[in-house]
């Protein structure tokens, strides 16, 4: 079962590597915004066979905190300013 | 067949730092580098998770990816945006202008200097006996210090200077970010989708932030991030077009920002009159002590960053306040009707602050 | 029995994050793309977090689990709606 695991990480940041491509190369902003997404959903895949598979159950905390900022950051990004001073 | 396949796996985690890296250095839009730079930022909490640094991997999730993430992005708002559309090749002039390329050089010389030093310190490292380690000495003192995370034994017991520093240095931060002026003006109401987000994400990253705070004496956690996360959530909240955003008001900001440093100071100099060295917590106490200056420093860690986001110092809001229920509100600020006028979003700016900082004095 | 049945999500979760990975790579503009990495992304969690939650054995920690599911489903459902609808906003405006 470990080595299921540790095939599931590498199958996982095997994903994430392919991913990458697109979000270097791809031609729009939004493109890269995907980057978010697909970190933030691989990365939470990734972290939860990590702490099961290296035995460190903080990992869990980790792929939380990295979900919901990655929501964040999504959001940073499409956020729309005001234009005038007017706050 | 498990460490060949954690030894690719660790291959292909370097390459995709080095690649994002690359990428967000080789660009010439500020944006795009933005957010290859946020990208590399979340693969690096990975990467620390990977090394077993599970309080690194939560201030890098926290931090590095999510917060700095969206300062840069405000920041790089502030250009002027370019004339072209994304899509097209900018031309990237260079600049060849003998004081730029000067500068340029010297930068990228004491780059390549401080990477040289931190190798030569790694190896220096590795050569080490493993009894003279900090680790081996943190894990026999770890009994009087209070707390069973060796990180935050360190943090805040065995290195607690660095950490008071550390918090000046942020209230320093500050003072900087007051001297700016007025904030940045903020963001549109919320649509729909994101109020949705908005409304069970605030309330969610403000719990994760009590509960890492708690957490961090026995397991990854700590001040920092629990601090990181509830700046997310102040993040949040003016992103959603909230214009105090849990902010105190006033005299009470002051109050906050300056907590960290001040229960630092406070125990300290207590301790001091009780005859103990400055700062040197009695072994039966020490557990509460480290919470109390825990939850301070959270509350001025947030506050900081949210100042940061913001850019300068925060506006009062234009109306009187209203009475009513906070979470109605809040929901009245988030809805789209409250799009057609501004000031709609200034109602409830003392409801949530309250709700904010009650909940969090509470810890 | 478990280990099997766990063993099982976990590989077709996988699959839908390859997959989902694939379409990113292969799909013509912003917005299929944004399907894939979402949609299978989201399932392929899913069924990961279930083959997870099946290995522990603990059910706090399952629970966690599941917990952190439903809110990447959630936090992704709304990203995704708000980069597509940025996206949308640029291409009308230039």
């Amino acid at each position: 079962m470990p080595e299921l695991l540790a095939v599931s990480a590498l199958a996982l940041i095997l994903s994430l590597f392919l991913g990458l491509l697109r979000v270097v190369r791809g031609p729009g902003a939004g493109d890269r915004m995907l980057a978010m997404q697909l970190i933030g959903t691989t990365g939470v895949g990734l972290l939860l066979l990590l702490s099961l598979l290296l035995d460190q159950t903080a990992l869990i905390d980790v792929a939380l905190i990295l979900a919901l900022l990655a929501a964040v950051a999504a959001a940073a990004f499409t956020g729309q300013e005001l234009e005038t001073g007017d706050d | 067949m498990t460490t060949s396949a954690m030894l690719i796996l660790d291959i292909l985690m370097v390459l995709s730092l080095l690649s994002l890296a690359a990428a967000a250095l080789a660009t010439s839009d500020a944006r795009r580098s933005v957010i290859l730079f946020m990208a590399f930022g979340l693969v690096l909490a990975l990467a620390w998770a990977r090394l077993q640094a599970p309080d690194v991997a939560l201030a890098e999730a926290a931090i590095g990816a999510g917060l700095s993430g969206a300062l840069l992005l405000a920041a790089v708002r502030e250009q002027p945006r370019p004339a072209l559309p994304d899509d097209t090749k900018t031309v990237h002039h260079r600049d060849h202008s003998s004081p730029k390329l000067l500068l340029e050089w010297t930068v990228t010389l004491l780059c390549i200097v401080v990477a040289g030093v931190l190798a030569w310190a790694l190896a220096q490292a590795f050569d080490r006996a493993p009894q003279d380690t900090l680790a081996q000495a943190v894990n026999e003192n770890l009994a009087t210090s209070g707390v069973s995370n060796p990180v935050t034994a360190v943090l805040l017991n065995f290195r607690a200077y660095d950490t008071l520093l550390e918090l000046a240095v942020l209230l320093t931060a500050v003072l900087g970010i007051f001297a700016l002026g007025p904030a940045r003006p903020g963001y549109r109401a919320a649509g729909p989708v994101f109020g949705g987000l908005v409304h069970w994400l605030v309330p969610v990253l403000i719990l994760t932030a009590a509960y890492l705070l708690w957490v961090g004496a026995h397991a990854p956690g700590g001040a920092f991030q629990a601090g990181a996360t509830l700046a997310a959530a102040g993040v949040v909240l003016r992103l959603a077009g909230q214009r105090t955003v849990g902010l105190p008001q006033g005299r009470t900001l002051y109050l906050v920002v300056a907590a960290g440093v001040g229960m630092f100071l406070v125990v300290g100099l207590s301790l001091l009159l009780l005859g103990r060295p400055f700062l040197g917590y009695p072994p039966a106490w020490a557990g509460g002590l480290i919470l109390l200056i825990e939850t301070a420093a959270m509350l001025a860690i947030a506050a900081t960053l949210v100042l940061a986001f913001l850019g300068g110092r925060p506006q009062p809001p234009r109306t009187n306040v209203t009475g009513g229920k906070p979470l109605a509100t809040l929901i009245s600020t988030l809805s789209p009707r409250s799009r057609q006028g501004l000031s709609g979003a200034d109602a409830p700016g003392a409801e949530p602050h309250k709700h904010f900082s009650e909940d969090n004095s509470q810890c | 029995m478990i280990e099997i049945m766990s063993s099982l999500l976990i590989v077709s979760g996988l699959g839908f994050y390859l997959a989902g990975s694939i379409g990113l790579l292969r799909l013509p503009d912003l917005y299929s793309r944004l399907h894939a990495l979402t949609k299978a992304d989201n399932l392929g969690l899913g069924l990961l977090t279930g083959g997870l939650a099946l290995y522990t054995q603990d059910l706090l920690i399952a629970l966690k689990l599941v917990l952190i599911w439903l809110a990447v489903l959630a936090a992704s459902a709304a990203s995704a709606h708000l980069i597509a609808q940025h996206a949308r906003r640029r291409e009308t405006q230039s």
